[in-house]
């Protein structure tokens, strides 16, 4: 195993479901307890649905295999009550240099604005990130994870999922209003429903070595090499994990026999090649790999879901696989809780896969253009991949056309059909279909972040200059907002103090700094409404309450 | 929105021709292809505009069915 990480054993416990005469029913189960079916989870009890985690093994991810979180994951994760363990125990980076033969030729930084709770990107390896996901749910009444209980069987009939589990003590069933399937690349889930992931897959091969060496050696960057020096004719990608662990990613070709290629004796010499003689390191942990894009048509079929692999796949450049992942559930929970709870119709479940599916494409389209770029296609495609990078040394203009991988932001759900379109004029990037900004704010006397103020259920933000702007019709509107079925919980954002009786459900936030105030082009009486997943749905220049409302039916599918 | 200029444009038209194939004197094929595909990269800067960039790569290729 690690020299770095010891593997958590997790133990298979019987559970009483197992002795029941018919099939017990649950709200939801969640298939596989890898980081998308774990985030399920959690966000599911954080929210009083209670689940149940079924998974065929008993530990977290062996070896390492997603390593950079983006910004929205650290987000997400913190509404998850997991973001602070991950950026204390990650590697904080922003910087991304490109190489050609010996030079550096373009950097980029990932978050070049301040005033963010969270950096652009951490690294972290995938088994740390489980575990601390893992303790998070295991914290939570509301959540049964079963380890060593894997699904055989799915059928849906009658609006209801039954699923047939084996466990070490034989079968049992148990049924559920709704299925998230969370299994990984290879679906079985999926597969039991006869459904299919299509997509394009690349002929090429790559090696992953995780090595031990001591941090002077490179900075806290990504570095990555078109024509290295040491690996002639490919490229290689260097990232720093945590424990003084680095990933080191070789192009290899389609040619490379993987299992020669696996072989220390073989690695060894290469990653040597690379750092230099005089560099001292350990080898942690190597694997080939080849990758696909591709992606289920749908990702729900009646009341099952699918999320993170198991409905869309991409190349590993751009990062764009966990951190597309974690979105997914974070569109799926809330409305699966407003529909369960009969909040909300049918129908908002629908919204899962047409916002998830575009997000999908996206990501797919940028990490195809990468993997072209990186490992061009034809003669002709090399000519001008060579061309772009070679002009890029002198000439800034080519700069923005070399591609080592677009990382992953999250994309702007634009075409939502739980949007409501602008009615005037706005000119900040956080549009409807977008997560909302973030910036620090003062709540009740202390120093805080938006984003941390934000999520689990709707809310408001109507910003205001004067005191006088907030009018007692205002404020009793703003009230009822937040006792309505699906409340709508307000923050008024204001630039200082200002002396206030508000009422339940309306809270004060100082956006001293002006940063949340300028990123949402702001002026007094703007207002947004925020999706429980933080996403913007519906903005207005002056706050008109029947606005509110008919926007807030559509972000819920009425 | 401009459009591709398809009527003669270039003042000097055989001075142009000229250098443009003199570009290529002594070069190998291999390097013919690269400082074309350098040529086509900074003069598709200079124009910046996607649809007239989308026209003329059209063009160029409609006689290939």
């Amino acid at each position: 195993m690690l020299n770095t990480y010891t593997f958590p054993e997790f133990h298979y416990a019987r559970s009483t479901d197992q002795d029941a005469q018919t099939p017990v029913k649950h709200p939801v189960v969640v298939v596989g307890a890898g980081p998308m079916g774990l985030a399920a989870a959690i966000d599911l009890a954080q929210n009083n649905v209670p689940v149940i985690i079924l998974d065929d093994n008993n530990t977290v991810s062996v070896g390492s295999r997603a390593v950079c979180y983006a910004k929205r994951f650290l987000d997400i994760s913190d509404r998850l009550g997991v973001g602070q363990r991950m950026v204390d125990k990650g590697v904080t980076w922003n910087i991304g240099k490109v190489f050609l033969d010996e030079e550096q030729i373009y950097s980029f930084n990932m978050l070049p604005e301040e005033h963010h709770r969270r950096p652009g990107f951490i690294n972290l390896q995938q088994y740390y990130m489980e575990e601390y996901y893992v303790d998070r749910l295991s914290q939570l009444d509301n959540a049964d994870l079963r380890w060593k209980n894997k699904v055989v069987n799915v059928v849906e009939e009658n609006d209801v999922v039954t699923l047939t589990v084996a466990t070490p003590e034989g079968e049992y069933q148990i049924q559920a209003d709704y299925v998230i399937a969370c299994d990984g690349a290879n679906s079985k889930v999926r597969a039991m429903c006869g459904l299919e992931s299509k997509g394009q897959v690349f002929h090429d091969r790559f090696l992953i070595a995780d090595v031990v060496m001591d941090p002077k050696n490179f900075p806290p960057e990504r570095w990555f090499w078109f024509n290295p020096p040491f690996h002639e004719g490919q490229s290689t990608l260097l990232h720093r994990q945590a424990d003084n662990v680095w990933r080191i990613d070789f192009d290899l070709g389609w040619d490379a026999d993987p299992e020669e290629e696996k072989k220390p004796e073989n690695i060894i010499p290469r990653v040597r090649a690379f750092l230099g003689k005089d560099v001292e390191f350990e080898l942690e942990w190597a694997s080939v790999y080849t990758f696909t894009c591709r992606r289920m048509e749908e990702f729900r079929k009646g009341r099952i879901f699918f999320a993170g692999d198991a409905a869309h796949q991409v190349s590993p450049f751009g990062a764009r696989g966990a951190n597309s992942g974690i979105e997914d559930t974070d569109n799926l929970v809330w409305k699966i809780k407003l529909v369960l709870e009969k909040r909300a119709p049918e129908a908002l479940l629908d919204s899962y896969s047409t916002e998830r599916v575009f997000a999908a494409d996206e990501n797919i389209l940028n990490s195809t253009r990468s993997t072209d770029f990186i490992t061009p296609k034809s003669k002709v495609s090399r000519v001008f991949r060579d061309a772009v990078l070679k002009l890029a040394k002198n000439y800034n203009f080519a700069r923005p056309l070399v591609n080592s991988g677009r990382l992953s932001v999250p994309p702007i759900l634009t075409e939502s059909p739980l949007n409501t379109a602008d009615s005037s004029k706005f000119t900040c990037k956080v549009v409807p279909g977008a997560p909302c900004t973030d910036g620090p704010v003062v709540r009740n006397g202390q120093n805080n972040f938006l984003l941390t103020c934000l999520g689990n259920t709707f809310n408001g933000l109507v910003f205001v200059e004067q005191r006088q702007d907030l009018t007692p019709e205002m404020l009793q509107q703003l009230a009822t907002l937040a006792t309505q079925d699906v409340p709508v919980k307000t923050y008024i954002v204001a630039r200082h103090d200002m002396d206030l009786n508000l009422p339940d459900g309306v809270e004060l936030l100082i956006d001293k700094v002006g940063a949340v105030n300028e990123r949402l082009d702001a002026k007094s009486g703007t207002f947004y409404l925020l999706r429980p997943d933080q996403l913007v749905t519906a903005r207005m220049r002056q706050f008109d309450q029947p606005a509110v409302v008919a926007a807030l039916n559509k972000a819920l599918g009425n | 929105m401009s459009t591709l200029i398809t009527e003669a444009n270039l003042p000097r038209p055989d001075d142009f021709y000229q250098v443009l194939t003199d570009m290529h004197r002594a070069l190998s094929e291999e390097q013919s292809a690269d400082v074309n595909a350098r040529l086509i990269l900074l003069l598709s800067n200079h124009i910046g505009d996607q649809n007239i960039l989308e026209e003329a790569m059209r063009i160029a290729r409609e006689h290939i069915s």
